[in-house]
């Protein structure tokens, strides 16, 4: 029978320490149960259930149906972390809780965000987006304007430059996903390209960068080269459907689809195009890389491809032995991601990871793997490739070139920028997992 | 009418209609002069464009700076709860400080970080003179221009800002 081959098939290791092969996920009650007539290792069926009863709430009336609803009150602890809740003078962040999440989305109130004086609290109908500059026609837009020009939606991530920093420490910092890459997050934008107007605006020829400026306390600016501009440069308006969160630029931001997160200015209000690029304070310092021969990068713009596992993950306690699904997040600013594999013990060996449909470009790609726990210690690890022929680096590769610290730094410091590593997570005999390097 | 004809006037007819199809866009933003941009038109770039009158020296900039900058820069640029902005640690990797003198490639960023979202808790509230007298205090203290020279749109883009030729692009390509 072909159905029977294929449970067979699905249940073949494809790597060391339990890693099964990804068909198996095509499905998986047919799995659990062709394990069981197997015999494999591991217990398949739980302990006898208790007798069903009815809870009380499905035998009372429900609440009120709120106009906005939010999360279930058992789901409290589905939070970002923030840290600078006094908002002292300083950058504000909150985290994407990535191991309490599922599926590419990332929902609004949960998207990470920096601030770098407060979130401000803008009028839309006053806010004003000008261009001008190195075009033929300067033009101010209000909101109601933007609204009614042609948009686009399109899926896909926003990343800090900094995020996943911590891994620049000399030795593992003991902190979770969300802690050490809670600073990405993707969502659906929707909004007009930049290319449209800039097509009634006209462009002077001269121009080869534009300045994105933000209504925000600190004004932030950043340079943009133009290429990007015509390429997929977009105003946009709305995330994941609503008008775009307080954190995210209300009303409007720039988006720049794989570029380093703060390129894509919140809040946006004035867009300047030029000839040379503005050497803000973010990209000729804080965005700018030291390297160990004591040059810089500058100017790095890309968010190179990654993938981190979110389940297991530090927190997330396997409670005994048997089968378990690895899953994940991979993404590239270079466009799609078109492999990733997994491995349970520490890179000895890797098996192919499926990749869940849609596989969108500069977007979350949710990766996942079927994994029987054997109880033993095993050594988690993602690895991402994409459709440019890129590879995910291992971390050894990564400091070898970038540097490291010489003692731990705090887990919210950022030594350097731009660490697209392979993450390593080690599950031990009692199914706690910590943050190591492998 | 020929044959050859009737094709290039359906070409044109065409190309005509395409023209018209182009101009018909939401055309929803208003004009505006560069002039009434100018309020809002605070980017100092490298070469100077941008950069406002007014000018200012070291002396000028010390009590100001004093009042304005100290409480969380520290005494003499030293650093507080915000970082430092005087000092010159030798560069050895990632964790070097980055500091105006042995990191920042252009003075002009000095000028426009101030002006543009200094201090904290209020930016935008000094003029361009104390701007420009608390970037000279800045870079006399750093040792980066003479403690008596006077900074304005003409002297402040010529300040040589010692790392300027220690960066790489990363990407060319994408500029």
């Amino acid at each position: 029978m072909s159905i029977s081959k294929r449970h067979n098939d699905s249940l073949q290791p494809v790597a060391g320490n339990g890693l099964l092969d990804r068909r198996a996920l095509l499905g998986r009650g047919v799995v659990f149960a062709g394990a069981v007539s197997a015999g494999s290792a591991g217990s398949m069926i739980g302990a006898a259930a208790e007798p069903l009863v009815d809870g009380p709430w499905s035998n009372e009336v429900g609440a009120v149906i709120p106009p906005y609803q939010v999360a279930s009150r058992f789901e409290k602890h589905v939070v970002r972390t923030v840290d600078n809740p006094d908002n002292v003078p300083r950058n504000s962040r909150a985290r994407t809780p990535h191991h309490l999440l599922q599926g590419i989305i990332t929902p609004n109130g949960l998207h990470f965000t920096i601030c770098h004086g407060g979130v401000p609290d803008i009028d839309p109908e006053k806010h004003r987006l000008v261009i001008h500059g190195l075009v033929k026609r300067p033009l101010v837009f209000t909101l109601d304007a933007l609204a009614r020009y042609p948009m686009v939606s399109r899926i896909g991530f926003v990343e800090c430059g900094g995020n996943s920093a911590p891994l620049f420490s000399n030795e593992p910092i003991q902190a979770n996903v969300q802690a050490l890459h809670g600073l990405a997050s993707c969502s659906e934008w929707t909004g007009v390209l930049l290319s449209t107007l800039l097509e009634e605006t006209g462009i002077d020829p001269k121009a080869k960068w534009f300045i994105a400026e933000g209504a925000d306390s600190p004004r932030l600016h950043r340079s943009v080269p133009m290429k990007k501009a015509m390429d997929d440069a977009m105003v946009a308006l709305y995330q994941n459907g609503e008008r775009i969160q307080p954190g995210q630029g209300y009303p409007m931001r720039l988006w720049l689809p794989g570029y380093e997160g703060n390129m894509n200015v919140k809040y946006l209000r004035r867009i300047t195009l030029t000839e040379q690029p503005a050497m803000s304070y973010y990209e000729s310092r804080t965005y700018s890389q030291v390297l160990p021969d004591g040059k810089a990068y500058r100017f790095y713009f890309l968010q190179e491809v990654k993938s981190f596992i979110a389940n297991p993950s530090p927190g997330l306690t396997l409670k005994e032995p048997g089968y378990y699904e690895i899953s994940g997040v991979a993404y590239s600013g270079t466009g799609r991601v078109t492999r990733v594999m997994v491995s349970a013990d520490g890179g000895k060996s890797w098996g192919d990871a499926a990749l869940q449909e849609p596989v969108l470009p500069r977007a979350f790609t949710r990766f996942r793997m079927p994994w029987r726990w054997n109880g033993g210690p095993a050594v988690l690890q993602s690895r991402a490739w994409d459709e440019g022929g890129n590879m995910q680096p291992t971390r050894a590769e990564i400091i070898a070139h970038r540097g490291q610290t010489s003692k731990p730094p705090s887990v919210l410091a950022f030594p350097s920028q731009h660490f697209n590593g392979i993450t390593s997570w080690a599950v031990d005999t009692k199914g706690e997992v910590k943050h190591v390097y492998a | 009418m020929s044959t050859r004809n009737a094709v290039l006037v359906a070409a044109l007819l065409a190309l005509a209609s395409s023209t018209a199809v182009a101009a018909e866009g939401p055309n929803l933003g208003q004009p505006i002069t560069e002039k009434e941009v100018g309020a809002w038109d605070i980017n100092a770039m490298p070469d100077g464009t941008g950069l406002p009158p007014g000018s200012g020296t070291s002396a000028q900039g010390a009590p100001i700076y004093a009042q304005k900058c100290a409480a969380c820069h520290g005494e003499g640029g030293k650093g507080a709860s915000a970082g430092a902005l005087v000092g010159n640690p030798p560069i050895t990797g990632i964790e070097s400080p980055k500091t105006i003198a042995n990191f920042w490639g252009y003075s002009t960023t000095v000028f426009d970080f101030i002006r543009r979202a200094m201090p904290w808790i209020s930016p935008r509230t000094l003029t361009n003179d104390e701007v420009y007298a608390i970037t000279a205090y800045i870079l006399a203290e750093n040792k980066l221009i003479g403690p008596n020279d006077v900074m304005n749109a003409q002297t402040l883009p010529k300040v040589k800002m010692p790392n300027a030729d220690n960066f790489i692009i990363r990407f060319p390509d994408r500029i």
